[in-house]
């Protein structure tokens, strides 16, 4: 991969520029801290292949990899973790939801090194140490909750956060809350049914 | 997607020395927050940074949610589900909770932030496609495929010859209509600016908005009393959830006994930046809102309408969805 040119305003900063940048911003508290490093370099840029940590499902692993990747094709092609899948790879479909510092976010729309220092739960980490389901995975088997499975490992990472956040309630109100997960076979009501279940054995907040 | 150079940003001093046309179409250097705009961008082959600033480590200082005497005050680096589903933002905003809630899909709104939604790019399919040639956003000078072309979802209000994109958000639509403000930090120093000069209007479509090279977005303050209390937001789109607006209103209302004090009125889904229709406004001051009083507002909101036949609907929903949110409004216990 080339190397991008910098851009002239960075390979020359003017130095009396940053220091009267950092007076003038005096009244913003995030600008203040920054004062005593405007002379400082900045930390080196990540170009092409760059070995990156990403701690998934409570392991540390390394891998090296282009800057470019998304958090979905480390995970499936440099991790070996192909629970998450790739639908529409554009942030539509839902089926690479994984869990980011506990919250649902879509693994496509996610750069892998931006995902450093972030705790990264996938469908693989879902289950207990001694392999027992999570209870989400189970109602899904309850209740016959997919036909051709491949929105599944997104629907249940998705499922779980709706019962964890509190959104579970009413059946339009997991509907709505659901709604970032397609399922081309439109097993919806047996989705909603599933997440019933496992809501009671969650210990839902909703 | 093309190479670039990735850059963790430690406080806004760094950002700063990235000194470019942060955010417009043909800009080196592109922030990432929460990337839910910009990576689809980059795939697509739409922006093509060489270099990506991460400013997400601005996030811890500058995502609270504050309530005062004032009125709200928002980081611009909370996420739209932090703000969405926050009690007080609920009851004393609800135009801003609802615009938020009613947007994307609860991941994408865990993933995005504030500052990121009000600067989030057309849906136009033209835009989007690289493979058209024409596009005036992307390619200054190139035309304009969509108002010749399929053009159902795009704007009515606010056009020119040169482009009919629309405004996809819905949070900016609220700001707009609750007068919001934005604080900004960047190299020139802080600077509060009115949510309305944030996006330039119709006449060089490549050019979206209104910051300086290297400016960054750190808040939104709104302003609190019986406007934002009584007030709402009414979203239609083509299926119920997880969906653009096609129309939409923001309103908010102040009686006084029965007769309308003050209204604010914005639209979305209909123009090519977040609108405000002050001309319908006035028309409600000073009388009872009936229904006929809405559609009066209601003709005036739409009354500049350019439509490119596929989008010849939009007026009438426009309207009609305008009525419906006054009235909606009128009826709020606040």
């Amino acid at each position: 991969m080339a190397t991008p040119p910098l851009p002239s305003t960075l390979t020359e900063p003017s130095r009396r520029h940053l220091i009267g940048g950092a007076a003038g911003l005096a009244a913003a508290p995030a600008v203040v801290r920054a004062a005593a490093s405007a002379a400082q370099p900045p930390p080196p840029a990540s170009r092409g292949s760059v070995e990156m940590a990403l701690n998934v499902n409570g392991r540390d692993r390394r891998a090296t990899m282009d800057v470019r990747t998304s958090l979905l094709d480390a995970l499936r092609e440099h991790l070996d973790l192909t629970g998450s899948k790739k639908g529409c790879d554009q942030g539509q479909c839902g089926a690479c939801t994984v869990h980011v510092d506990g919250k649902r976010a879509l693994a496509c729309l996610t750069l892998a090194v931006a995902a450093q220092g972030r705790k990264i739960t996938t469908i693989e980490g879902l289950a207990g140490a001694d392999g027992a389901l999570h209870p989400m995975q189970q109602a899904f088997i309850d209740h016959d909750g997919f036909q051709c499975g491949y929105c599944t490992p997104g629907q249940i990472m998705s499922a779980v956060a709706c019962v964890e956040e509190g959104h579970a309630g009413a059946d339009d109100e997991i509907q709505e809350y659901m709604s970032g997960n397609l399922c081309r076979c439109a097993a919806y009501p047996k989705i909603v049914a599933a997440i019933r279940q496992a809501r009671a054995q969650m210990g839902a907040k909703a | 997607m093309r190479p670039f150079a990735y850059e963790r940003a430690q406080d806004a001093m760094l950002a700063t020395r990235y000194a470019t046309a942060q955010g417009q179409t043909d800009a080196e250097v592109q922030f990432l927050a929460g990337g839910t705009t910009l990576i689809d961008l980059m795939k697509l082959d739409v922006l093509r940074p060489q270099w990506v600033v991460d400013i997400t480590s601005f996030g811890e200082r500058h995502s609270q949610i504050e309530i005062g005497a004032g009125g709200l005050r928002l980081g611009a680096f909370a996420t739209m589900s932090a703000v969405a589903d926050h009690p007080e933002v609920k009851a004393g905003y609800p135009a801003i909770a609802q615009s938020l809630m009613l947007a994307a899909s609860p991941q994408l709104r865990n993933m995005a932030t504030l500052g990121g939604n009000v600067l989030q790019r057309t849906r136009c399919p033209y835009y989007r496609d690289p493979s058209w040639q024409a596009c005036n956003k992307r390619t200054p000078g190139s035309g304009c495929s969509a108002i010749e072309g399929y053009n159902r979802q795009n704007a009515v209000l606010g056009v020119d010859d040169k482009c009919i994109a629309q405004y996809p958000g819905d949070f900016g639509v609220a700001l707009v209509t609750l007068e919001a403000e934005v604080e900004l930090a960047g190299s020139g120093g802080a600077r509060r600016i009115p949510f309305h000069a944030l996006h330039r209007p119709a006449g060089q479509p490549h050019l979206e908005h209104t910051l300086q090279p290297g400016e960054v977005i750190t808040a939104f303050r709104i302003p609190g009393g019986p406007l934002a209390r009584r007030s709402l937001y009414l979203k239609i789109r083509d299926r119920q959830s997880y969906e653009f607006a096609i129309a939409s209103a923001a309103v908010g209302l102040d009686f006084d006994g029965g007769v309308v004090r003050q209204a604010r009125i914005g639209l979305g889904g209909m123009a090519y930046r977040p609108w405000r229709a002050q001309d319908a406004e006035g028309a409600l001051v000073g009388k009872p809102l009936t229904e006929e009083a809405a559609t009066q507002a209601a003709d005036i909101a739409l009354r500049g309408a350019i439509t490119h036949g596929h989008n010849d609907y939009k007026p009438d929903l426009g309207r009609r969805t305008l009525v419906r949110a006054l009235m909606q409004a009128r009826d709020m216990e606040a």
